[in-house]
């Protein structure tokens, strides 16, 4: 055996670990995966979270050099271009040293009698098992000219981005020649469909050609896809069902030509293939593995191939000849094979075909037997060309068991009649169609009904999860899996939840059952401007530390009194109602304000003093400020004071409201920078300071792509582009990082301000009491696309309004420091003691003989024990 | 700090009336009435008597510290129904001084602060703290004598 790499040497350990062999005594076995798409990643995980003697090592050799992605949602890809957001959680495996991830690595020959496989890159790794998850490739009719430049298929991130260079080209072209640009895609199945849609949000015009007489063929019916063809129509994609392409040809002025088999041409700036796929089944075709009549690496139902150790699995493999191009059937070869290398006997099922899924925002949906092909089947039909909604159900002879059926316009009902496949309807099966008709509740669901098909999680599992105190969304999802993968079970799951009388309480605390957003409503409604008021009319009780700030931020988010004015000071959470931050010996910390972490000398010296003359402990922050730790509660006005007197302010480093603005250097000073992000950071810290919301919020401004301000990772992130700037929003950090989503593209100074007002006034209006901006869009009904009509499009027409808030904010700002300096009764809080204002907390005490001042706490007795 | 030895058993801590049928412990200042009671007595004996402010100096729903003798520290809280209480304000979970500074509430009837620190709660009655059977702090009598506010340290 040749070896390049030290790692293949022999199948031995390829790490520093000394576990050789399991329990069961038996030495360290090597599983090449060839392939790392979402099957091939799914087999990685099962097979390691199954395997825990570490029995199996696992190479996985992959030809893109991306590992894993959400391949079913690479439509998604498009707008955002972020590869990151597709990833799939883990795929690169961190920290487990018995999976080997080789990218751009690509499987050539398999040595079936050696049992070897040799990659692209000269190095040959030997397996005790080889798993084959190669996939599928796009098919490409092979008429002339299906290889010009200008054609592309649709498979993979790179792809798509190919798609991209040559549309905002074609974009250029077309408005140079004062004409629209425009597409075409060749299939009108579902991934054509997708296509179809990414060349709109590219600014073309897309046509679609299909070969049947109707859209999505295999998924709907004549009627179906005369609905389908008419909503499609409606968002500007032209459809020509029922011709082939014959012919493309590329002119001088880089269009092509094309000519459709009806006699039809066509001119076009880029052509998309995606009429169908073909297992790629080549490197098993190589090495003598049985292959199917229609490709397909063959299989029996445990996914082994004609060599016992060898398995296929995913869209590659044929399962007792038959190849699924569905994920979730691979996954369920994924856990089989896993099974199967561990000594189980799991057999592949079968799977169910069904599908739904969001076309440009058209609900399609097929499950069961569709097309009526069971003998004796009966149709129930309701079309409604209005509403554009097209339902069919297919029932057993003597009408009494649901067989299948198809939903265009509105698959809201799909999980439930899924569910019922194969089982008894209660009551009218015509009525499950008519829009006046029954609605199938999840009571009468039997316990071993699939809910979400996706990872096959039955309504028993899920109930059975509530039972044992899964009591809301996220908990389910972690111990069942359901919901995880498309979403498209989630209002079933949810119902679940709420039929199970788990209460899926929104009251804020036991004084007030209404939510946060309830109680905004309330105060914009009322005009009521005091917690008491508020209680007496719509609580109970006296209040707690959990509705009184909650209902601090909301009046302070209506209006512009200061925090500690009138009856609004007893509310405050202890850091807001000593404008800093309690550090954990009762002391304070001073943060002060530096838009965009801009500082002048002169104020350096001035906090560079203040610590110095109080003694304060001094911290650089993430945040682009300066702390200063250590201040006596006594102490806060004093150093205020003298921060006011140089045209400074503290800021808010506590509290629910916006803590900085971060930048990176920007055009003035960067060689690379394409805007002026610290002007824009500047600026954008003085608009937005001060303002309360449901919980912090974090900027941050890049002057141009290389993002050195890490603003994905920030509620609102500003990223310069040539053109102006991108708006991307619900980045989180801390305890659940999540990057934040493109919001809005290439916007003016003017136009980026305007959007990000109307976003903040509508987080602040509707989000939960402490839900950061990325769990806020997640249980946003309708999330992003909502988020953005909202905020882009003003759909609910309230985007004066929420510009009304922020402007008030903004007229309404005060230094809320200088503010208390110039109250006498607001300072007479800032007292160590009330009948001994100047005397200094005994039980305040430091430690400076280390390498830095800390605090020393009294670790006093307490009564009981701890 | 001004003190004021005072023998009066503790017994003053009840719901009892004069015989003029006015309760002893509700003073009416110019704009509010207030009545002290703590809900578990502090132990009985004669009292030293620290006062700590005017009854207008407190806000109502917050705490202030007040120093004691031998350099113990109480927090002082009015609350909206016009209750005075006073516990110890050393945090017994993390030994600093800061339960004058936490959001009072209640819960389930019972009065309560919450620690600014790690928010666990104290019945402002009985100093026991609600998230933990085993700790508790010192409570403090309280009082309103023409306006101020006094609170009773046991001699």
């Amino acid at each position: 055996m040749t070896s390049t790499t030290p790692l293949d040497a022999d199948r031995t350990e390829s790490t520093a670990t000394s576990e050789t062999t399991g329990t069961t005594g038996t030495a360290r076995r090597t599983v090449v995966v060839v392939g790392h798409g979402m099957v091939g990643h799914r087999f990685v995980e099962a097979l390691r979270s199954r395997d825990r003697e570490g029995t199996w090592r696992v190479v996985v050799l992959s030809e893109e050099a991306d590992a894993a992605y959400d391949r079913v949602g690479l439509s998604s890809y498009v707008g955002g271009w972020d590869r990151s957001a597709l990833a799939l959680a883990g795929s690169s495996y961190p920290g487990d040293d018995h999976v080997e991830l080789r990218l751009g690595t690509r499987a050539e020959v398999v040595d079936r009698v050696a049992r070897t496989v040799t990659t692209t890159d000269g190095s040959t790794v030997g397996y005790d098992a080889l798993v084959v998850a190669t996939g599928s490739y796009p098919f490409v009719p092979p008429v002339p000219g299906h290889d010009s430049p200008g054609c592309f298929v649709y498979r993979t991130l790179d792809d798509l981005d190919g798609i991209r260079g040559a549309a905002d080209a074609a974009r250029a072209r077309a408005a140079a020649e004062g004409r629209e640009a425009n597409g075409l895609v060749v299939g009108g199945g579902l991934l054509g469909l997708e296509a179809a849609n990414a060349l709109r949000l590219l600014g073309l015009t897309p046509h679609v050609v299909e070969f049947a007489p109707r859209l999505m063929p295999l998924q709907v019916d004549a009627g179906g896809g005369a609905v389908l063809e008419r909503l499609m129509g409606g968002l500007g994609v032209q459809v020509h069902t029922g011709a082939g392409t014959a012919s493309i040809a590329r002119q001088a002025d880089e269009r092509l030509a094309v000519e459709l088999t009806d006699g039809t041409s066509l001119l076009t700036d880029l052509v998309v293939f995606s009429a169908g796929v073909r297992p790629a089944d080549a490197v098993g075709r190589a090495a003598g593995l049985e292959c199917g009549e229609r490709g397909g690496i063959v299989t029996d139902a445990a996914c082994r191939t004609s060599d016992e150790a060898v398995f296929a699995i995913g869209e590659v493999a044929a399962v007792e000849g038959r190849c699924y191009g569905l994920v979730a059937p691979g996954y369920t070869m994924a856990e089989v094979v896993a099974d199967r290398l561990l000594g189980g006997g799991a057999t592949f099922p079968g799977a169910d075909l069904s599908t739904k899924l969001k076309l440009l925002g058209v609900d399609v949906a097929s499950f069961g037997d569709a097309m009526a092909t069971t003998p004796g089947a009966l149709e129930i039909v309701h079309t409604d060309a209005v509403r554009g909604t097209y339902a069919k159900v297919v029932v057993s002879d003597d009408a009494r068991t649901l067989l299948g059926g198809i939903l265009v316009g509105d698959a809201s009902a799909y999980t439930t009649l899924k569910a019922y496949v194969g089982r008894e309807v209660p009551g009218d099966p015509g009525a499950l169609v008519s829009p006046a008709g029954a609605e199938l509740g999840t009571d009468g669901l039997p316990d071993d009904a699939v809910v979400c098909s996706c990872n096959n999680v039955t309504k028993g599992s899920i109930c059975s999860a509530i039972a044992d105190g899964a009591g809301d969304l996220a908990a389910l999802k972690g111990c069942t899996n359901a919901g995880t993968t498309c979403g498209g079970c989630l209002p079933t799951v949810k119902k679940l939840l709420v039929d199970s009388g788990v209460e899926l309480s929104t009251a804020l605390c036991e004084h007030f059952v209404q939510s946060r957003a309830q109680l905004f409503e309330i105060v914009r409604a009322t005009g009521i401007r005091t917690f008491s008021g508020l209680l007496a009319r719509y609580g109970t009780g006296a209040g707690c530390e959990v509705c009184k700030p909650t209902v601090a931020s909301i009046l302070a988010s209506t209006g512009s009194d200061h925090v500690l004015d009138g009856e609004q000071a007893a509310l405050q959470d202890s850091n807001d109602h000593f404008l800093a931050n309690i550090q954990r010996n009762g002391t304070y910390s001073v943060v002060p304000r530096m838009p965009g972490g801009e500082v002048t000398a002169d104020q350096l010296i001035v906090i560079g003093e203040v610590a110095r003359d109080f003694d304060l402990y001094v911290k650089v922050t993430g945040g682009q400020r300066i702390d200063l730790f250590g201040a006596r509660v006594e102490q806060l006005p004093a150093i205020w004071q003298r921060l006011v007197d140089v045209g400074m302010e503290s800021g808010q480093a506590y509290g629910k409201s916006l803590r900085t603005v971060k930048s990176c250097v920007g055009s003035t000073w960067c060689r690379f920078g394409v805007q002026d992000s610290v002007g824009m950071a500047v600026d954008l810290e003085h608009r937005y300071r001060g303002l309360r919301s449901p919980h912090k919020i974090k900027f941050g401004v890049s002057g141009c792509a290389r993002e050195c301000a890490e603003a994905r990772g920030k509620d609102v992130g500003v990223i310069a582009t040539d053109k102006g700037w991108n708006l991307y929003v619900c980045g989180n950090g801390g305890q659940t990082p999540k990057h934040a989503v493109l919001l809005a593209s290439d916007l003016d100074d003017e136009t980026l301000v305007r959007y990000i007002d109307r976003f903040l006034a509508f987080y602040v209006r509707t989000a939960d009491r402490l839900q950061r901006t990325a769990p806020w869009l997640e249980s946003l009904e309708g999330g992003l696309e909502h988020l953005r009509a909202v905020v882009c499009d003003d759909a609910l027409g309230i985007a004066d309004d929420l510009e009304a808030v922020m402007a008030r904010h903004v007229e309404g700002y005060r230094d809320e420091w200088k503010a208390v300096l110039d109250d006498p009764v607001k300072l007479q809080r800032f007292v160590s003691f009330v009948n001994a204002p100047d005397e200094p907390n005994p039980t305040v005490a430091f430690d400076d003989a280390g390498p830095r001042k800390v605090p020393v706490l009294l670790g006093l007795p307490i009564v009981g024990r701890r | 700090m001004t003190t004021i030895t005072d023998t009066t058993p503790a017994t003053e801590i009840t719901e009892t009336t004069d015989a003029a049928g006015r309760d002893p412990h509700i003073t009416t200042t110019g704009r509010r009435s207030v009545v002290v009671r703590p809900g578990i007595l502090p132990p009985a004996g004669p009292k030293v008597w620290v006062d700590a402010c005017h009854v207008d100096r407190l806000v109502p729903g917050r705490g202030v510290a007040v120093l004691l003798p031998g350099a113990r520290q109480a927090a002082l809280f009015l609350q909206p129904t016009g209750m005075i209480y006073a516990l110890d304000n050393l945090d017994p979970f993390s030994g600093a001084a800061v339960l004058s500074r936490g959001l009072t509430g209640d819960h389930g009837g019972e009065p309560t602060v919450a620690s600014p620190l790690l928010k666990q709660l104290f019945s402002l009655r009985t100093g026991r703290c609600l998230d933990d059977d085993a700790v508790a702090v010192a409570t403090y009598s309280v009082r309103v004598v023409d306006g101020v506010v006094r609170v009773g340290l046991t001699a």
